[in-house]
C-alpha cells in the first residue's frame, strides 16, 4: 500500500497553463517550429503584444505528454525545427517547462525556450539548481534583453535588469547556446548610446549565436483593445526595417568594440 | 500502324512512339534532359517581347476603360477556320495566332448555349447578329436547349435553389485537355491517318455506342483536317512534324487555339508541355541554331499568346468565378514512374514568364511538386512564388501514384493522363444546403419551397447529433442520385450538340472517362455536425413567405428553421483536432459512396472533387444560415478550407486536418488555398545569424 502512494506521487501529472499553440512557427527559433504560449508574465513591458498572456492561473491545463502529441501531430511539417516555449513568461511554469523538455530531450526533439529570464535569483542556491537542471535538457535560450540600462529598464518593463544579465552570463557559463533578442521601439530604445551598450555586454557571452533584433509594431493594439487596458505606447509609430537594420549595426559595432578593448578571447 | 522515321525527327532516340503508336509519353520519357541546376542561366525579355508586352499591357488598358470587353464579333460564329489571320504585330511576333482577326476581340461561340452568347454580348453593349439568333433558334438547336428538354422538374427546381450549382447547362463543360503536343510531334496528316485507322477498325454492329463513336471519330478527323487549315490560314504547313524548336511551339499552340476557337468551355488547359518543348529547345541548341536568349523568346510569345485567351461571358458567370479565368493551366515538373525528377530548363523558362512579363494568373502555373524534385528548382518556385503570388502547387506524389508521369491538370486540381483520360466536369452539390434540407425535411431555408423529398423534419428545441446525422445521411442519399441524373443529362446533350471535336481528335480512340462531381460547403457541415454533437443548437423556427416570379406572395410555409443559436464551444475544423476531422472524413465517404450507386453516363469513373476556390462567395449567398453559427449569405470557405478564422492553432495544424481528407474519394483534386504573408515565413535581413563570437574575436585580434 505505501509502496503503492509512494508511486502514485512520483508520477503525479505536472500540468500547465497554456495560452495557445502554434503549429507552424517561423519567428521564434531555428527552423519550423511547434511554439507553445504559456500563459502568465510578472513583467508589464510597455510594448509588450501578447497582453492577453498576462494573467497567471488562467488559460487550458495540459500536460507535458498532451503537447509532445500535438508535436507529434504536425512533427511532418517541422523541418530544422523543433518546439519553443514562450508567453507570456514560460519560467513562472518552471517546474513544468523542465518536465516537458525534458521528455522532448528523450524524443530527441530540439528545445528552445524565449524568456525573459527575470525568475533567475543568482543567490539563491536552490533557484540556480533549478536553473541547472532545466538548461540541462535545453537546446536553445532565446533571452529577451528589454533594455540594457538598469533604470531605464525598471521604466520599461517595472523591474531591474540586475537577474536577467545575471542570467545570461550564467546560461553562457553553463554552455548552452544564447540567441539575445532586442525590441527597438523608436524613442525607447532605439538609441545609440544603449545600443552599443547591450553590444558591449553581449561580447562576453561566449555561447552567443545570433543576435534577433526585433522592430517594435503595432499588431498587438488590437488586443489592448479587446482586453480595455489602455495601449501603453500611445502613438508611437512602428519602427522601419531601415532603422532596424541600423539597430543590429551598432549593437554588432559595439560587440566588436567591446572585443577589441578586451583584446582577449573570452 | 507502320510508319517511317520522319527527317523531322532527325536526333531523337527512337522508340514506340516513333514505331507504332501515338504515344507523346515515350517521346519524352526518351529524350528529356534532368536540368539540377539553378535558375542563373535564364534570360531577360528580348527587345521585341518588351514591345509587344507594352501593346498587350496598352490594350488591357484600353479594355478595362472600356469596361472590360474592347471588342466582340456579333455575326461570325467561331470556328477552328472562320477568322482570317490576326496579328499583335507581324513582324515581332515568333508565335502567331489569335481566336479572331484582331487581338482582345473576343468571339461568338453560341453552342453552348443561345442564351449566354446573348447575354455576354448585351451586358457590354453589342447584340448578336439576328441571323444567327435565327439559325440558333429555328435551324440549329445549343446544349442548353438540349438540356432543358430533358431536365426534370425536380432537377430544375435543385438547380433554381441552388443546391445544385455552377451546372455546365448553359456553357460549355471544359476541362477536357487536348494532347497538343501530338500535332508538333507528329504533323497533322499522321494524325488524320491514325484515326483513319481508328475508325477502320471499330466495330460495325450498329448499337447506339458504336454508331456514336463512328459518327465522333468522323468529326475528329474532320476538326483535324481543320486545324491544318488554320496553320495555313498563318502561313504554317502543319501538315508534317515540327522540325525545330520554333515549329514545335508554334504547332502545338495552334492545336490549343483550334480548341478555344470551337470551345468556350469552364476550364481550357493547356497540359503538360514544358518537358516536351525542352527536348526540341534542347536539339536546336546542341546544333548551335538557337541561343538562351532565343529560346526564352519563343517561350515569352507562347506565353504571352496564352494570356491573350479570352471569352465572351456573363457578369453573373464572372461573378461566380471572381473575374473572366479561362484555366489555361500547364502542369510543370513531376517526377518519372522510375524516379527521375521531370525539371528541364523549359520548366525554368516557364516561371521566368513571371519575370519577363510580369506576373499574370494565366496561364496557371502549376508545379507537380514532389520532395523528390531538384533542390534548385524548389528553391527557383519558392523564390517565384514570394516574387509573384502566382504559381499553384499539386502533389505529384500523390497523384502519381494513380496516374502515372504525364498527367496534367485541368482547371486547378483535376487530374488526367494527356491524351488518354477525359472527364465530363461536374459542378459541385452543396452539401451544407443538403444538410439545412435534412433538418427541415426538404424545404428550402431561403425560398420556402419544397425542393427536396417530404421527409421529416427534425422537431425538438434542440438539435440531437444521431437524429439530424441519420436525416443528413437520408437527404444526401437523395441528393446524390439527383446529382448525377443531373450531370448525365448535361453530358449527354453537351456530347450531342456541342462536342468537343478537336480536343478529342488529341485523344486516343478509347479514352478513360471520369465522371467528376464536387462538393461545396465541407468545412461548414463539419463544423455543423461537430456543433451539435458537442455543444448545444438550438434552431430557430420562421414562417417563409413563398414568391412567385413576380415577387408576389403565393403561400406560407411554416416552422421553418431559419437560424440556429449555439450554446457552448465545440471543435472546429482546421486544427488537427481528430473530434471534428473525423466527421469530415466521414462526410467525404458517405458521399463519394453514394455517388457511386448510380449510373453515370458513358460509363465515367465517378470522382469527386473538394475545390470550389471562389465560387464558395456565391454558394454563401444562397445558403441559409448554419448550425455552426454562421450566418445566412456569409461565403462558404474555398474548397477543404477550413472556415476563415477558426483555424487557429497555425498553419501546421490547418493543412493537417485537410490533409486528412481521402483522396480515394476525392480523386477529382483536394485544394486548399493558403494566402502566407512573407514576414510569417521567417526571419528577413535584420536577423544576424551564426554569430561565433571566439571567430570575432580572432578576427579583429589578427586586424581583418
Amino acid at each position: 500500500m505505501r509502496v503503492s502512494i509512494y508511486y502514485k506521487k512520483e508520477v503525479a501529472l505536472v500540468t500547465g497553463y497554456i495560452h495557445s499553440t502554434e503549429t507552424f512557427g517561423t519567428v521564434d527559433g531555428p527552423g519550423i517550429r511547434f511554439v507553445i504560449f504559456m500563459q502568465g508574465c510578472p513583467m508589464r513591458c510597455l510594448y509588450c503584444h501578447n497582453p492577453d498572456t498576462w494573467e497567471t492561473g488562467k488559460g487550458t491545463e495540459k500536460t507535458a505528454e498532451e503537447l509532445l502529441a500535438e508535436y507529434d501531430s504536425v512533427k511532418e511539417f517541422m523541418k530544422g525545427g523543433g518546439i519553443t516555449c514562450t508567453g507570456g513568461e514560460p519560467l513562472l511554469q518552471m517546474g513544468f517547462v523542465t518536465e516537458l523538455f525534458q521528455k522532448a530531450k528523450a524524443k530527441g526533439i530540439h528545445t528552445c525556450l524565449d524568456t525573459s529570464g527575470i525568475t533567475f535569483a543568482p543567490d539563491n542556491a536552490d533557484t540556480v539548481q533549478k536553473f541547472v537542471q532545466l538548461l540541462k535538457y535545453t537546446d536553445l535560450v532565446m533571452l529577451d534583453i528589454k533594455h540594457i540600462d538598469r533604470d531605464e529598464h525598471k521604466k520599461l518593463t517595472g523591474h531591474y535588469n540586475d537577474n536577467i544579465l545575471a542570467f545570461a552570463k550564467f546560461i553562457s557559463e553553463q554552455g548552452t547556446d544564447l540567441w539575445i533578442r532586442h525590441v527597438v521601439v523608436p524613442d525607447l530604445t532605439y538609441n545609440e548610446a544603449y545600443l552599443r551598450q547591450l553590444g558591449a555586454f553581449i561580447a562576453h557571452l561566449k555561447t552567443l549565436k545570433a543576435l534577433d533584433v526585433l522592430p517594435y509594431h503595432t499588431m498587438g493594439r488590437a488586443k489592448y483593445e479587446q482586453l480595455g487596458i489602455d495601449y501603453p505606447l500611445g502613438d508611437t509609430a512602428p519602427l522601419d526595417k531601415k532603422d532596424a537594420v541600423r539597430a543590429r549595426e551598432l549593437i554588432l559595432q559595439g560587440l566588436k568594440e567591446e572585443l577589441k578593448k578586451t583584446k582577449t578571447v573570452p | 500502324m507502320e510508319r517511317n522515321f520522319y527527317e523531322e525527327w532527325e536526333g531523337f532516340k527512337p522508340g514506340k512512339w516513333s514505331n507504332t503508336a501515338v504515344i507523346p509519353r515515350d517521346f519524352i520519357q526518351k529524350n528529356y534532359t534532368l536540368y539540377e541546376g539553378d535558375e542563373s542561366f535564364l534570360e531577360g525579355p528580348t527587345e521585341a517581347t518588351k514591345k509587344l508586352w507594352e501593346q498587350v499591357t496598352e490594350l488591357a488598358r484600353q479594355e478595362r476603360e472600356a469596361g472590360g470587353v474592347l471588342d466582340m464579333d456579333t455575326k461570325i460564329i467561331s470556328t477552328i477556320t472562320s477568322h482570317g489571320a490576326g496579328y499583335l504585330d507581324k513582324d515581332l511576333e515568333q508565335i502567331v495566332g489569335l481566336q479572331t482577326d484582331k487581338p482582345f476581340k473576343r468571339s461568338l461561340q453560341p453552342f453552348g448555349g443561345l442564351r449566354m452568347a446573348q447575354a455576354a454580348c448585351e451586358q457590354y453593349g453589342y447584340e448578336v447578329d439576328q441571323e444567327v439568333v435565327d439559325i440558333f433558334t429555328k435551324y440549329r438547336k445549343t446544349h442548353n436547349q438540349g438540356v432543358f428538354d430533358a431536365y426534370t422538374p425536380e432537377m430544375r427546381l435543385a438547380r433554381h435553389a441552388a443546391i445544385l450549382t455552377g451546372l455546365p447547362d448553359a456553357y460549355g463543360r471544359g476541362r477536357i485537355i487536348g494532347d497538343y503536343r501530338r500535332v508538333a510531334l507528329y504533323g497533322i496528316d499522321y494524325l488524320i491517318e491514325d484515326k483513319k485507322d481508328q475508325l477502320a477498325n471499330s466495330l460495325v454492329r450498329m448499337t447506339s455506342t458504336n454508331i456514336r463513336l463512328r459518327e465522333e471519330l468522323a468529326e475528329q478527323i474532320r476538326a483535324l483536317g481543320e486545324l491544318k487549315k488554320l496553320g495555313a490560314i498563318y502561313g504554317c504547313d502543319i501538315s508534317r512534324p515540327a522540325k525545330n524548336a520554333k515549329e514545335a511551339i508554334q504547332w502545338l499552340y495552334f492545336g490549343y487555339l483550334a480548341a478555344v476557337k470551337e470551345q468556350n468551355g469552364a476550364a481550357m488547359s493547356l497540359g503538360r508541355t514544358s518537358t516536351f518543348i525542352d527536348i526540341y529547345i534542347k536539339r536546336d541548341m546542341d546544333r548551335g541554331i538557337l541561343t538562351e536568349a532565343q529560346a526564352q523568346e519563343l517561350i515569352d510569345h507562347f506565353i504571352m499568346k496564352l494570356r491573350l485567351v479570352k471569352f465572351a461571358r456573363t457578369p453573373e458567370y464572372n461573378s461566380l468565378f471572381s473575374g473572366d479565368p479561362t484555366w489555361v493551366t500547364e502542369s510543370i515538373g513531376g517526377v518519372s514512374v522510375d524516379g527521375t525528377p521531370m525539371v528541364t530548363k523549359t520548366s525554368f523558362r516557364y516561371l521566368n514568364t513571371l519575370n519577363n512579363l510580369g506576373p499574370a494568373p494565366e496561364p496557371n502555373m502549376t508545379v507537380l511538386w514532389s520532395t523528390k524534385l531538384p533542390h534548385n528548382f524548389k528553391k527557383f518556385c519558392a523564390r517565384m512564388s514570394i516574387k509573384t503570388s502566382a504559381v499553384q502547387y499539386e502533389n505529384d506524389d500523390l497523384m502519381r501514384s494513380t496516374h502515372g508521369d504525364d498527367y496534367a491538370i485541368a482547371c486547378c486540381v483535376s487530374s488526367m493522363v494527356v491524351g488518354k483520360e477525359m472527364q465530363f466536369f461536374g459542378a459541385r452539390a452543396n452539401l451544407a444546403k443538403c444538410l439545412l434540407y435534412a433538418i427541415n425535411g426538404g424545404v428550402d431555408e431561403r425560398l420556402g419551397l419544397q425542393v427536396g423529398p417530404k421527409y421529416r423534419p427534425v422537431d425538438g428545441e434542440y438539435l440531437d447529433y444521431d437524429d439530424v446525422m441519420s436525416k443528413y445521411d437520408d437527404m444526401m442519399e437523395w441528393l446524390a442520385g439527383l446529382y448525377v441524373n443531373t450531370l448525365n443529362v448535361i453530358h449527354y446533350m453537351h456530347d450531342k450538340y456541342s462536342y468537343e471535336r478537336l480536343q478529342m481528335a488529341l485523344h486516343d480512340r478509347d479514352v478513360k472517362r471520369y465522371f467528376a462531381t464536387g462538393i461545396a460547403g465541407l468545412s461548414v457541415v463539419a463544423d455543423s455536425l461537430s456543433a451539435i454533437k458537442y455543444a448545444k443548437v438550438k434552431p430557430v423556427r420562421k414562417d417563409i413567405q413563398i414568391r412567385n416570379k413576380k415577387g408576389e406572395v403565393v403561400d406560407i410555409a411554416r416552422d421553418v428553421v431559419v437560424d440556429y443559436i449555439v450554446e457552448g464551444d465545440f471543435p472546429k475544423y482546421g486544427n488537427n483536432d481528430d473530434r471534428v476531422d473525423k466527421i469530415a472524413v466521414d462526410i467525404v465517404k458517405r458521399f463519394m459512396n453514394k455517388i457511386r450507386k448510380h449510373h453515370t453516363y458513358r460509363a465515367g469513373i465517378p470522382t469527386m472533387s473538394i475545390l470550389t476556390i471562389t465560387s464558395n462567395v456565391v454558394y454563401g449567398k444562397k445558403t441559409g444560415s448554419t448550425p455552426d453559427g454562421r450566418k445566412i449569405g456569409v461565403p462558404l470557405a474555398p474548397g477543404a478550407n477550413p472556415m476563415h478564422g477558426r483555424d487557429t492553432h497555425g498553419a501546421a495544424a490547418s493543412l493537417s486536418s485537410v490533409a486528412k481528407l481521402p483522396f480515394r474519394h476525392a480523386q477529382d483534386g483536394i485544394s486548399n488555398t493558403f494566402t502566407v504573408i512573407p514576414n510569417a515565413l521567417g526571419k528577413d535581413e535584420v536577423f544576424a545569424g551564426d554569430i561565433d563570437i571566439e571567430s570575432i574575436a580572432r578576427d579583429l585580434a589578427d586586424g581583418v
